[in-house]
């Protein structure tokens, strides 16, 4: 009897682990389930060059890179829809494949099947233990965008200043503030706070709500903090509309109605 | 047949998660002596020997503001001597004797405060779990940045009065902490498993108090100048001096 007990416990746990094991395999993106064995062929064709066999971002193409491939064993990213510190849901990573990087290595995969996209996510999530330990948090709250107004921009450029938001970004946002030069990321590699009169093609995407939520998650792994207590909802619409001033080669709407008043 | 193995597996799965269960609860209670009774006390210093280096002067003027919080110039902290050669902000801990009991955070938080762009304090330690409240005494917005290996890291800005709670789930000796606005600032956030932790004093002084009578493995760790591990055996009610040598 006793014997039997051991086996039907062992077998049971066995059993948990595989269940466990075989859901963190897997990748949700809305109705899109992803598989870690297909990604895992994938990922070896397309990424292994720069994040490497073992996805700590030190591919053959690593030293050549800068910024440098994301470590996937640390589990932090930059790009999520989640507060400061929280793993990201398995579709920011998917938009991140889709959007790709800005201003660094990582090309769009749009090229690629939503499928593969989606296989590739489950399977860069097995590198690290995180993703069976932890559960991502709730992605912050996005509420509708205010239209912007030359008070909006004010407040924005004061909220700028006050927050010291200057410090890295520089008075004028073109990115040389007093700590500029400073500033490294979590691999201890140099990196440059955006000159945000040079575009907005934002690493983590350009639209207004993706820039507001990154004011709310801040960008894990950079410099660039979480402003979730620093700011209300309202105040962080008005840096978005002062920061889409300073881009003063296209013309978005701030920069129109910022001349105007002028 | 069939149907009988199944009746026989759905009998055998329920008293195995009764005996995880006992296992698990007697994990915590057996075998081990309340803390209050023990009274146990490790007491000494941990010093520095030689000539203690200088303190190089920190230029805050990049941001006015710190440099009108400030009352005293301002100096890095990675090395502080005290009187008699007494090493502060130096970690003394128990790495191992206390095998795997688990205990909760103190419902008390620790506090972290930023004051005249430095941390106070410049090293903290607390518990896992236990509540870190942060806190921005300057006129000067912060971003306060931990940058952790085994904890998630996390980056926060504070403004001036704004409150921010935190906490760490695993132990880590010692979180480098940062702040992206002001790169002069640096401090460490020791985070253990078990209550017996000190910080030493301006002039080297701690205390291990209530460790439960047993052999200890103590650790004493500062962020320049490495770690020093002693034995310790204590016996009930009796108080032990402990002393720590660090050079550079």
């Amino acid at each position: 009897m006793r014997m039997k007990i051991t086996l039907a416990s062992s077998a049971l746990v066995v059993t948990l682990l595989w269940r466990v094991a075989g859901l963190a395999q897997e990748s949700h993106i809305g109705k899109l389930v992803g598989h870690a064995n297909r990604g895992k062929a994938l990922y070896r064709r397309y990424c292994v060059f720069c994040h490497g066999e073992y996805g700590d971002g030190t591919g053959e193409s690593a030293p050549y890179l800068d910024p440098k491939p994301r470590d996937f064993t640390k589990a932090v990213f930059k790009c999520r829809s989640t507060p400061s510190g929280s793993l990201p849901l398995d579709s920011d990573l998917y938009d991140t494949i889709s959007r790709g990087v800005h201003a660094s290595g990582m090309p769009s995969w749009k090229p690629l099947l939503r499928q593969e996209r989606a296989d590739l996510v489950a399977y860069i999530k097995t590198f690290s233990s995180a993703f069976q330990e932890e559960k991502p948090a709730a992605p912050v709250p996005i509420p509708p965008e205010p239209p912007s107004s030359q008070e909006s921009i004010k407040r924005g450029g004061e909220l700028f200043q006050s927050l010291n938001c200057w410090s890295c970004h520089g008075k004028d946002g073109r990115g040389h503030g007093p700590s500029a030069a400073s500033l490294t990321d979590s691999k201890g590699y140099p990196i440059t706070p955006f000159d945000f009169t040079s575009g907005t093609r934002f690493k983590c995407g350009d639209s207004d709500p993706e820039m507001f939520r990154d004011l709310v998650t801040g960008l894990d792994g950079t410099p660039m903090p979480s402003f979730a207590n620093a700011m209300t909802p309202d105040q962080r619409w008005d840096v978005v509309h002062y920061i889409r001033s300073l881009h003063v080669s296209r013309k978005h709407s701030e920069v129109k109605i910022q001349s105007a008043g002028q | 047949m069939e149907r009988q193995a199944c009746m026989k597996l759905k009998y055998a799965v329920i008293p195995a998660w009764v005996v995880v269960a006992l296992s698990l609860s007697g994990r915590v209670t057996t075998g081990w002596a309340s803390p209050a009774d023990a009274s146990t006390s490790l007491k000494g210093t941990a010093k520095f020997e030689g000539t203690a280096p200088k303190p190089s002067p920190i230029d805050m003027s990049a941001d006015p503001l710190c440099a009108k919080a400030r009352s005293t110039p301002a100096a890095t902290e990675d090395i502080v001597v005290g009187a008699d050669g007494g090493l502060a902000n130096v970690v003394v801990y128990v790495s191992d004797g206390l095998s795997s009991h688990s205990f909760p955070p103190p419902e008390q938080p620790a506090t972290l405060e930023q004051k005249g762009c430095q941390y106070r304090p410049h090293v903290l330690a607390l518990q896992a779990n236990q509540k870190l409240e942060v806190v921005n005494s300057d006129e000067t917005t912060h971003n306060i940045h931990p940058t952790p290996n085994n904890n998630r890291e996390w980056n926060m800005s504070q403004p001036h009065g704004v409150p921010l709670e935190q906490s760490f789930a695993r132990e880590e000796i010692a979180i480098p902490v940062k702040c992206n606005v002001h790169p002069w600032m640096r401090g460490y956030i020791a985070v253990f498993k078990h209550p017996y932790f000190a910080v030493t004093d301006k002039n080297g002084g701690f205390e291990l108090k209530n460790l439960p009578p047993g052999t200890y493995t103590i650790t004493a760790w500062q962020e320049k100048l490495g770690t020093q591990i002693q034995k310790v055996t204590v016996a009930a009610g009796e108080s032990k001096p402990l002393d720590f040598a660090f050079k550079q």
